[in-house]
């Protein structure tokens, strides 16, 4: 691609020769992922007929979607759930990225990233399944709860709800919230720390005013690579869930893969993509003052 | 220091919630009951070998195999073309083409498994392996391209002009200067996503068809509980398996760093 074959001079410019360098991959996700998306997009403003769909333009998918009671419910649910990981899981993995940042060796920085990633890349769905194990009515929380006589009969509130699923997906997505942040921490420059100290801060205000602010771009990274993917969570809800902690995932899977309603189930994967994107940029026009300044 | 040593048990904390299902899969995998539960009953291997006498199951992971080299391979060119133009070139509409590779990255993979199913099929095509592997090229690629950009950035450009001002053309050059230099993080981004390829679920259950992958076998067997003492067991190969090739890849993707010069600024993602 980049030899230049001389049939263009255009490929020996600069931008030339980077787009059609790229132009494969490019190429690949235009017709992948882009044109895709753009059916989904079409498909969930047809008709569904009986074994087939009729190319009539129609919001009837959407009247369906935002108003039947029971999408509604799943959808809030999924808002909620994705909602309530994120906070979790971005407050729980900061203290861990400054940990590694501030208070771990240089030389051994990777290591530690390395262990936190690690479980991520390991089976999803036996890990998943072994939540189900361990927040369970003959679970490993019950029988060590049991055992040391806390309590004399399992608790029943910690398996098959929407609870179970949070700890699940917060347990999931934790190196997704701890390396954007830590990414941050290791740009600030210590210095401005020691300045912030010499002129009469206390440890903990300038970590408020000086570090605080300059790891929010990573904190808004993590809040965003946590947000998205976990609303359209299949295996968790699934598995975990029980009935009434099924997501909008399990809902489009139904549509599509069950009762074979394409449109209907488009509709609601493009409400929800609406909507998760709607609160990100929501999200990011709020934290607009710290992603700005010098980099 | 005191301070860090509150935040040091934090941290030793949280990796043990981390690691908490992991060192609980090989416990049941040997444990003598059919039940899931504590407390455990005795040691036995039965569950291994009834996974090996599985015909199912070594078809899912033939398939899972056959997905996961093609996707690696395929992933990780699309992964050069791309990292190589992003980190060498400037050229228009560089951050919308770069947005649109990397979107795979936080597109929750339902979307992206329905909307390949819904345009597969109005195309009449019939659902294969065929079809997980165009799946999981896409999400693949985002990942490729973030180990192998650091290590394309890393690269020193004089080298390259070095190469050019000794009368090399731009394919030899790019095949003996910079292809040796990036190879760690090639070797690294095919390992990586021979990875996330064998453990992708979702894709592979809607584009899969007739031909089950192993992470769409496993849970189907979810189902039976009979069956799953035979998928601890299963797992903890997996997890062990997973484990020895993200450690290469580690290995590999640092070696790759030192190699061009540049400064490791983390892990994978």
């Amino acid at each position: 691609m980049d030899s230049g074959n001389g049939t263009g001079r255009f490929f020996r410019t600069e931008s030339g020769a980077g787009l059609a360098l790229i132009s494969p991959t490019a190429i690949y996700a235009l017709l992948m992922l882009a044109a895709p998306l753009g059916a989904i997009l079409l498909y969930s403003v047809f008709k569904d007929g009986y074994l087939e769909i009729i190319r009539e333009f129609t919001l009837a998918n959407y009247i369906e979607a935002w108003t039947n009671e029971l999408y509604r419910q799943v959808m809030i649910r999924s808002l909620f759930v994705s909602l309530s990981v994120t906070v979790v899981t971005v407050l729980l993995a900061f203290p861990v990225a400054y940990f590694v940042s501030f208070h771990v060796a240089p030389s051994r920085k990777s290591l530690w990233l390395f262990l936190i990633t690690i479980p991520f890349w390991t089976s999803y769905l036996i890990r998943v399944f072994l939540w189900k194990v361990i927040l369970g009515y003959n679970g490993v929380v019950n029988s060590g709860l049991l055992w040391t006589g806390i309590i004399d009969e399992p608790l029943q509130w910690i398996n098959y709800n929407v609870g179970a699923v949070v700890t699940t997906l917060a347990h999931a997505y934790a190196p997704f919230a701890i390396l954007p942040i830590f990414v941050a921490l290791e740009k600030i420059d210590r210095s401005l720390l020691e300045a912030g100290q010499d002129l009469g801060e206390s440890k903990f205000r300038t970590f408020l005013r000086v570090t605080l602010p300059l790891a929010m771009p990573g904190v808004v990274a993590s809040v965003l690579i946590v947000f998205i993917p976990t609303i359209g969570d299949y295996v968790t809800p699934q598995l975990i869930g029980g009935p009434e902690g099924r997501m909008v995932a399990n809902l489009i899977q139904l549509q599509i893969l069950k009762l074979d309603n394409y449109p209907l189930g488009s509709a609601i994967a493009v409400s929800a993509m609406a909507i998760v994107t709607a609160i990100s940029l929501l999200f990011l026009l709020m934290t607009r003052r710290y992603l700005k300044g010098p980099k | 220091m005191f301070k860090g040593g509150w935040f040091k048990l934090y941290a030793l904390v949280y990796l043990t919630f981390l690691y908490a299902p992991i060192i609980l899969l090989p416990l049941f995998a040997f444990n003598d009951a059919t039940v899931i539960a504590f407390p455990l009953s005795g040691f036995t291997t039965h569950w291994f070998t009834e996974m090996l006498a599985d015909p199912t199951l070594k078809q899912a992971v033939k398939n899972s195999l056959i997905i996961a080299v093609s996707s690696a391979v395929i992933a990780t060119t699309l992964g050069i073309f791309a990292s190589r133009a992003s980190t060498r070139y400037e050229f228009p509409a560089k951050g919308g083409i770069m947005g649109l590779i990397m979107l795979p990255l936080v597109l929750p993979e339902i979307i992206v498994a329905v909307s390949l199913l819904v345009v597969l099929l109005g195309l009449g095509v019939n659902l294969s392996i065929l079809t997980v592997i165009l799946g999981h090229v896409l999400i693949c690629t985002p990942f490729t391209i973030a180990i192998l950009s650091s290590a394309f950035q890393s690269l020193d450009k004089s080298l390259e002009e070095a190469a050019y001002d000794l009368g090399e053309t731009p394919a030899s050059t790019f095949r003996l200067i910079i292809l040796p230099l990036v190879m760690p993080g090639i070797i690294s981004s095919l390992l990586i996503s021979f990875t996330i390829s064998l453990d992708e679920f979702i894709i592979a259950f809607f584009l899969a068809g007739t031909e089950p992958t192993l992470p769409v076998y496993i849970f189907s067997q979810f189902r039976f509980p009979s069956a799953v003492p035979v998928i601890m067991a299963l797992g903890t190969i997996l997890v062990c398996l997973s484990i020895l090739l993200l450690t290469i890849a580690e290995i590999f993707r640092r070696r790759g760093i030192a190699k061009s010069g540049g400064k490791d600024t983390g892990g994978f993602l």
